[in-house]
Formats: C-alpha cells, sequence, structure tokens
C-alpha cells in the first residue's frame, strides 16, 4: 500500500525573514511526532540568504515517496515574486488559498485555478499577542485544518524553544493556539489527514543527501575527498562531521579533479572512498573515473543531479546527468552506475554501490538528484543491509611466486593488494598493461585487460536490487530515479481505475541485465517511459542497451517542475482504453 | 630479530624504461632508489605516485607501491594516500609539464596543504614525450619546437621554486641529475622533513634541448646554509641564476594530518535521524 486520498499537501509562502521555513519545519516535526508520514522541499531562489521562498509539503498516515497533483492548502504571509515559483504550486477548485490582505491581491497566476480564496489576516493577528508572529499564527491555522491540532506542534516548540528562550516559547504557543482558534472558525473546509496509524518503531526524519551520506558510512567509506557544490554539499556537511567520528578521513579538496585522484590514491591505500558532486563536477572528474576503471581502483561517485548543461539551475532537478554518467568516459570503460528510488533508498543504494565498487574494484557513480538530495522525508528508519565494502585481498605470495595484480581470472576480480604487504608491489596504471601490471601495448594485452574489465562487471550477481519490479499487466510504466515515487502512486491509482500496470524502475543503470529485464517485461505489450530530462536520456538508453517488446510511448520532461502522479496516471488510463 | 634492510637494487624493478640513452631521468630513478635504502625503508612500504609525461614513468621502475596516474593529478593520487595511509613514505614524481602546467593548482594547493610527502619534479624545461614542446619551465626565447613561434614563445618561464615558497611548502631543495649521490641526499632529507617537501632536480632533456648537456659545468653547490626565513629564502630565490644546487629553504610548519577517533558507532549516527 502507499499514499491515499488521505494526504494533505501544502505549500507555504514568504519574503526571507517572514519565518514560513520555520514554520514548516516545526509541522513537519509535529507531524512526525504524530506519528505522520512526512516530504517537505522548498522552492527557493537564486540568493545566497532570504529572498522569496515556497516551503512544499505533503502530509500522509502513509509513506510518502511522491509529491502530489495539486496543493490542498496554499497559504502566503505575503506574495513578493510569486510568479517566480507559481509553476510549482499547482492548485485546483478543491484547494484553499489562504493570504493576509495586507499583503495585496492574490496573483491571477494563482486565482485562475479556480482555488477558493480565505482572507487571514495574520499580521493583524499576531498584534495582538505579544511578541506574536505571523508565521506561528500560519502554523496554528494550518494544523487546526488539516486536524493535526494544536498538541504535537505546542510539544515541538517545548523542544525547540522551551529551555532556551521561554519567553519566545510562550508567545510562540500564544500565537500557534490564537491561529488554531481561527483556523477552526474558518467555514471552508479543508482535506483532512487520515487518523495516524499505530506505530511500530520509531521514525526518521532525513534528508536525501545525509541518507546517502550515511549508506556510505554504513557501507564501509572511510575517507571523503571533495568540493563544495549545490546541490550535493549536504552530503559533503555530513561525511565531513561523521567520518572523523568513525575512523574516517575527510578532506576538502581544490577542485574536482584533485577529489577523484584523492580518493582513487586513498583507495588504492586501502580505504573504501567516495566524492560527491554535480553535474558540473562529474564532468571534470571523468578522466579520474577511468583511471579508475584502468588501474581497477574502486571509488564511488554521489552525483545530486541539478538543471543542465553548464551550470544550467543549480537549485533544482532533472534527470539529466544519465548520459554522462553512463557513456561520458574516454575508451572501453565498463563500470557501475546505479540510482536511488526515494530518500530512504538514497542510504540503501550509496550503500548497495560501495559494496558493488569494492566487490568489483571498478567506479561506481550513484544517480541521485536535488529533489531526493535536498528534500526532507519522514521515513521509517533504514532497516540493515548485508552489503559492505569486502575487497578481495592479495597476501604475500608463497615462495617462488609471482604476484600478479591484473591476473586473469574466471570471474575478471583478481586480488588487490593492500600497500605495506610484503611481496605485492606492483604499478597501478591508466597505461594498458600485462597481467602483472607491467605497461603493455601488444594487442594481445589490451584485448585480455578489456575483457577482464568487462567480465568481471557482467558476470557479478546483483540479485534482486537491481531493479524495483512491481504489478503485472500488459502496459508497463519503466522508470528510474526520482520518478520512481510518483509512477509507483500513478500506477496504484490506475488499478483502482481497472487499468492494471507494472512498475520497472532499474536500480542498477549499468551493467545491463537482460534477462532479468526480459523477464520483467514477460507478457507486456505496451510500455511507457517516465523520466526528466529533455532529451528523454532513458527512453534513449533504453532502446539502444535493450529489447523492448514495443516502442515506448515517453512521458519526459525537462526539470526544474516534477512530474507528478497524476500526468502518469492519465496516461495509462488513455493507454488502457 | 633485526628488519631486513634493502639495498638500492631492491627498490628497482626489471623494467625497462623508455628514455632515450643519456636522459637525466635515469639518475633521478637511481637516487630515489638509494634514498630509499639509505633511510632503511622497505620497497613495500614505500610508494612512488606519478602523472604522465617522460619522468612520470617512473613508478614502473621501481620495485614499491606504485601508482602511474593520470597528466597533472600526481600530487592529488599521493595526498589521498598519504592522508589514508600515514604509515607509507609517499613521493611523488614528474617533470614540468606535469607539475607546473596541466597539475600547477595542485601543486599549489599540495604546498599550502602540507601532508608530509615528497615531491620530486625532474625538470627540463620541454614536454618530452610528445616529442619537444616548450613547458612552463621553457625560456622564453626558445624556438627549436614546432610548436614555438620563431623567437620562442615571449613568456616568462614558471618559478617553481618561488611558488612553492609562497604557497607554503616546508622544504624546498634544487638538485643536478649528473651528481646522483647529492641528488640521493637531497631526496632522503626531504624524505625525512615533516611536511610537503619539494625537489627539483635539473634533468638534462639531450635528445630536445642538446644544449642542457652543459648544465653539468655550470651547476654550483649553494653557497649558503640553508635558511627557515621564508624572506631570506624568497629573496636568494629570485636572484639566484637558477643554478645553486642544495637545500634552499626549511620551513618548521607542523604536517597536515587528519586525526581519526572511534568514538561514534553506526547506531550512534544512526539515532542522529531518530524523530
Amino acid at each position: 500500500m502507499t499514499i491515499s486520498s488521505g494526504s494533505v499537501s501544502i505549500a507555504l509562502c514568504g519574503s526571507g525573514g517572514a519565518g514560513v521555513m520555520t514554520a514548516a519545519n516545526m509541522l513537519v516535526d509535529a507531524a512526525a511526532q504524530a506519528g505522520y508520514y512526512a516530504l517537505f522541499s522548498r522552492s527557493s531562489g537564486p540568493q545566497i540568504r532570504g529572498g522569496e521562498a515556497a516551503a512544499l509539503l505533503r502530509l500522509s498516515a502513509e509513506p510518502i515517496t511522491s509529491v502530489d497533483d495539486t496543493f490542498q492548502i496554499l497559504l502566503a504571509i505575503d506574495w513578493l515574486n510569486v510568479a517566480r515559483f507559481a509553476a510549482e504550486l499547482p492548485l485546483n477548485g478543491e484547494s484553499l488559498i489562504l493570504a493576509d490582505p495586507a499583503a495585496g491581491e492574490v496573483p491571477e497566476v494563482l486565482t485562475r485555478s479556480g482555488a477558493r480564496i480565505v482572507d487571514l489576516p495574520m499580521k493583524d493577528l499576531a498584534q495582538t499577542i505579544p511578541g506574536g508572529r505571523p508565521n506561528m499564527i500560519a502554523l496554528g491555522v494550518v494544523a487546526a485544518l488539516i486536524g493535526l491540532g494544536v498538541e504535537p506542534v505546542a510539544e515541538v516548540l517545548g523542544k525547540s524553544l522551551k529551555k532556551k528562550h521561554a519567553d519566545a516559547f510562550e508567545a510562540s504557543l500564544a500565537a500557534v493556539r490564537h491561529g488554531a482558534e481561527t483556523g477552526d472558525s474558518l467555514v471552508a473546509n479543508c482535506r483532512k489527514l487520515h487518523p495516524a496509524l499505530p506505530r511500530h518503531g520509531g521514525r526518521w526524519t532525513i534528508s536525501g543527501n545525509h541518507a546517502a551520506g550515511l549508506g556510505a558510512i554504513r557501507g564501509g567509506i572511510r575517507f571523503c575527498a571533495a568540493y563544495p557544490i549545490t546541490p550535493a554539499t549536504e552530503s559533503l556537511e555530513y561525511l565531513s562531521a561523521a567520518l572523523p567520528k568513525i575512523g574516517g578521513v575527510f578532506v576538502q579538496a581544490e577542485d574536482e579533479l584533485a577529489s577523484i585522484n584523492m580518493c582513487i590514491g586513498a583507495s588504492f591505500g586501502g580505504d573504501a572512498s567516495i566524492t560527491a558532486t554535480a553535474g558540473p563536477g562529474l564532468a571534470l572528474m571523468t578522466e579520474g573515473l577511468g583511471l579508475a576503471v584502468s588501474s581497477e581502483t574502486p571509488v564511488v561517485v554521489l552525483d545530486v543531479q541539478r538543471g543542465g548543461p553548464s551550470t544550467g539551475i543549480p537549485t533544482k532537478s532533472e534527470q539529466s546527468d544519465l548520459n554522462i554518467a553512463l557513456y561520458g568516459l574516454h575508451g572501453d570503460a565498463p563500470h557501475l552506475v546505479v540510482a536511488p528510488q526515494s530518500i530512504g533508498d538514497c542510504l540503501f543504494t550509496t550503500q548497495w554501490a560501495v559494496h558493488l565498487a569494492e566487490a568489483m574494484q571498478a567506479p561506481c557513480i550513484v544517480l541521485s538528484d536535488q529533489s531526493l538530495g535536498q528534500s526532507r522525508a519522514v521515513i521509517d528508519p533504514a532497516a540493515a543491509s548485508p552489503f559492505f565494502a569486502n575487497r578481495e585481498i592479495a597476501r604475500t605470495p608463497e615462495e617462488g611466486e609471482t604476484f600478479k595484480r591484473y591476473a586473469l581470472t574466471n570471474t575478471g576480480v583478481s586480488p588487490m593488494p593492500v600497500p605495506g604487504t610484503p611481496g605485492c608491489q606492483y604499478t597501478a596504471d591508466g597505461l594498458e598493461h600485462a597481467e602483472s601490471g607491467t605497461p603493455s601495448s601488444q594487442a594481445s594485452d589490451h584485448f585480455r585487460q578489456l575483457d577482464k574489465r568487462l567480465r568481471k562487471l557482467v558476470l557479478h550477481d546483483y540479485g534482486p536490487h537491481w531493479a524495483t519490479i512491481e504489478g503485472e499487466g500488459e502496459i508497463a510504466v519503466i522508470t528510474w530515479g526520482s520518478c520512481t515515487g510518483a509512477a509507483r502512486e500513478a500506477v496504484h491509482r490506475a488499478r483502482a481505475d481497472g487499468v492494471n500496470a507494472r512498475l520497472i524502475a532499474p536500480r542498477l543503470l549499468y551493467p545491463i541485465r537482460p534477462e532479468e529485464m526480459a523477464r520483467a517485461l514477460d507478457g507486456v505489450r505496451r510500455i511507457l517511459v517516465v523520466e526528466q530530462s529533455h532529451l528523454g536520456q532513458f527512453n534513449r538508453y533504453l532502446r539502444g542497451e535493450y529489447d523492448l517488446p514495443a516502442r515506448p510511448d515517453l512521458l519526459s520532461r525537462p526539470g526544474p517542475l516534477p512530474i507528478r502522479p497524476g500526468e502518469i496516471h492519465a496516461r495509462l488510463l488513455a493507454m488502457g482504453k | 630479530m633485526n628488519a631486513p634492510t634493502f639495498s638500492a637494487k631492491d627498490f628497482r624493478s626489471d623494467v625497462k624504461p623508455v628514455w632515450c640513452p643519456g636522459c637525466g631521468d635515469y639518475g633521478v630513478l637511481s637516487s630515489i632508489a638509494k634514498a630509499f635504502a639509505d633511510l632503511e625503508l622497505a620497497p613495500h612500504q614505500t610508494s612512488v605516485v606519478s602523472g604522465i609525461g617522460c619522468s612520470s614513468r617512473i613508478p614502473a621502475y621501481t620495485n614499491t607501491y606504485g601508482f602511474h596516474s593520470i597528466h597533472g593529478r600526481a600530487l592529488a593520487v599521493g595526498a589521498g594516500l598519504k592522508l589514508a595511509r600515514p604509515d607509507l613514505t609517499v613521493l611523488v614524481a614528474g617533470g614540468d609539464g606535469d607539475g607546473f602546467s596541466i597539475g600547477g593548482n595542485h601543486f599549489i594547493h599540495a604546498c599550502r596543504r602540507n601532508v608530509d610527502m615528497t615531491y620530486v619534479v625532474m625538470d627540463n624545461r620541454v614536454y618530452g614525450m610528445t616529442k619537444g614542446q616548450p613547458s612552463p619551465t621553457t625560456e622564453a626565447d626558445w624556438d627549436a619546437s614546432a610548436m614555438a613561434p620563431p623567437g620562442g614563445t615571449g613568456v616568462t618561464p614558471f618559478h617553481p621554486l618561488a611558488i612553492a615558497l609562497a604557497s607554503g611548502a616546508n622544504f624546498i631543495a634544487r638538485a643536478f641529475s649528473g651528481d646522483t649521490n647529492g641528488t640521493a641526499a637531497l631526496i632522503a632529507e626531504a624524505i625525512r622533513h615533516p611536511g610537503f617537501s619539494f625537489v627539483v632536480v635539473m634533468s638534462p632533456c639531450i635528445t630536445f634541448r642538446e644544449e642542457q648537456r652543459d648544465w653539468k659545468n655550470v651547476v654550483r653547490q649553494s653557497g649558503f646554509p640553508a635558511t627557515s626565513d621564508p624572506a631570506q629564502a624568497a629573496r636568494r630565490l629570485m636572484t639566484d641564476d637558477g643554478f645553486n644546487m642544495g637545500v634552499l629553504y626549511r620551513g618548521n610548519r607542523d604536517s597536515f594530518v587528519k586525526p581519526r577517533s572511534t568514538e561514534c558507532s553506526i547506531a550512534d549516527l544512526d539515532a542522529e535521524f531518530a524523530v
């Protein structure tokens, strides 16, 4: 079961300093306190601090992995520059716009949706409370309207303010209560949350970037060198704080060229290593990734994708680094590419990536994106998984034997020594080499080593984690990464409408899995490919790499607007006719 | 039981170098092997990391844990290795094009960062592997290259030692490849000195810069004792004629180290995300 119509989506708008992010964070924490799941993303402009902003929330009694089609509530403390992100605030006739009349008319770009408008004089209401602020009035109003109530909010306020700022706590609580009374008195009805289900165990609140960082450490990463870049920076901030406490090292490198090569050096030294970046950084790292392929040095690169090309839209999401991740290395350079499918899955997939890279002594690119990385979710705690860095280590050879670093084994994986091991000295090389590691330009060595480096990836047993495969039916939705959540929700809705569709979302993008994909597609007659790129990169990949039973229909759009479940649902209904 | 000691020969592999007969880099290879042996290191506890170019071929000619990486990135690979494995002796080696042109930014930041490793640059003022183009240290008027205009590039040469000093390198020396014992002694001292040690070895390329055969006639021991005063070192570096050999600067900055603690468990990290 996934999310139902019991979810409520809320947008809170206000210029910098209006405190909408504070209110939104407290609302999420309060909902989590009360046993709800949540998804919280923010739309902000390019300003370094402040500026216009919108907090985008979805709350539900059931787990959430996608944004909804529309917002049930749009609350605005002011309308500063709302036109810049109005497209990210889809509304309909069911929606409620709560606006402070002091902020002026509701912009036409929003009223044309047919949403109901309710005047809510938050500034005036706040002035009736000593020390009261409009954002706390707003928090109270929304908590009442969606049926969350004041108590969980009061609890969260108490935790964050009571000890250090007793005055602020009292004022905020009074404003929240005043707002809630106002909310209760509003005649306009609003969709309410379903009662929260009994909780089994705790919940987590985590962003995709933090989840990826934790997954890396769980997998055994003990070294990270990286250069700051939006929207990957939170992963680096997390790793820089966490790694030194768990026996690891974090280094801020001078650029992405240094990042990847420091990681390669550390990995050569025996530490499982990761770097995190976004598209421009990944472009700079491609030569280093080729070195990792040739020298068979494991390394993980977390790419938190953003709008491209070039500097593009650094603060907004897109799935347009697929091509460079798959095909961006020069020469024949087989490597691993995986993609997480939700905020929680950023943990599992990054941990798995560490395991894969180490097991196969190859680079692994993890394709996350801004919508996963910088959104915060309330989720069930991440279960333990059995995937750890487990490099095949070479030992000192017996008397009379010679160590061959790049020995041609059946699996393609040859044991790798930890420097310091007597008798295993070798030179890791980006030059083509013989089994010993000695540079070679001979055709036979080139062919054998190319074949070895491909073989080890192809022969590996990736198990069921290679893809998410759910449902059955003659229609298949094939998608990847952050679009998986919306596709799943659409498939569920379509089933409720009598259209059976299955969901196929490869977590492993490279190497391809032809047999597994053929099984997943067994009985499929029509395909809908869903992705967030302008060129339809994933569709081209599927059609180029896999035998598909039909030419796919394509739902592909560049960022920054997310692909919403309703769009996919509508396409499925049309295909199912 | 005493640990076995190793001779310079034990640090050499049996791979035949690609270098031209008469190349200065043969001497540097011997000096590096001798320095390791003189320091009583073991081959399996040493690492030679390089980038791309004639001199960067050197790791395969040693019997250490070598890494022949990509053009310009040797210092990054070396820093990653040393930070991960402080117990290893890490020596990064390469040429003037690799280190000062494509790798120039890493050179500056390696000096700044001051990780405890030694950087040996075999400077022949030319790109040899691609058959003789001007490098960052090539004289402005050198024009015996198909890629240089008549009269030379007209571009002022890079001053690696002065830039190393300005960027924070903790040990700076100049050596001549023809003096293998002297070079070995300087490299050994560089390895012993904490922090980032930088040794430029004038290593003639007699194939593309035949005039460099004369270097052996003009190099001399620096008449000054090494200084730890950066201002004095800067004055000397900016006023000498480029042929003074020896330790030119010996700093006293602490090495960049990354302490690792194990105060946290995975469960502790998990707990940070609990509601």
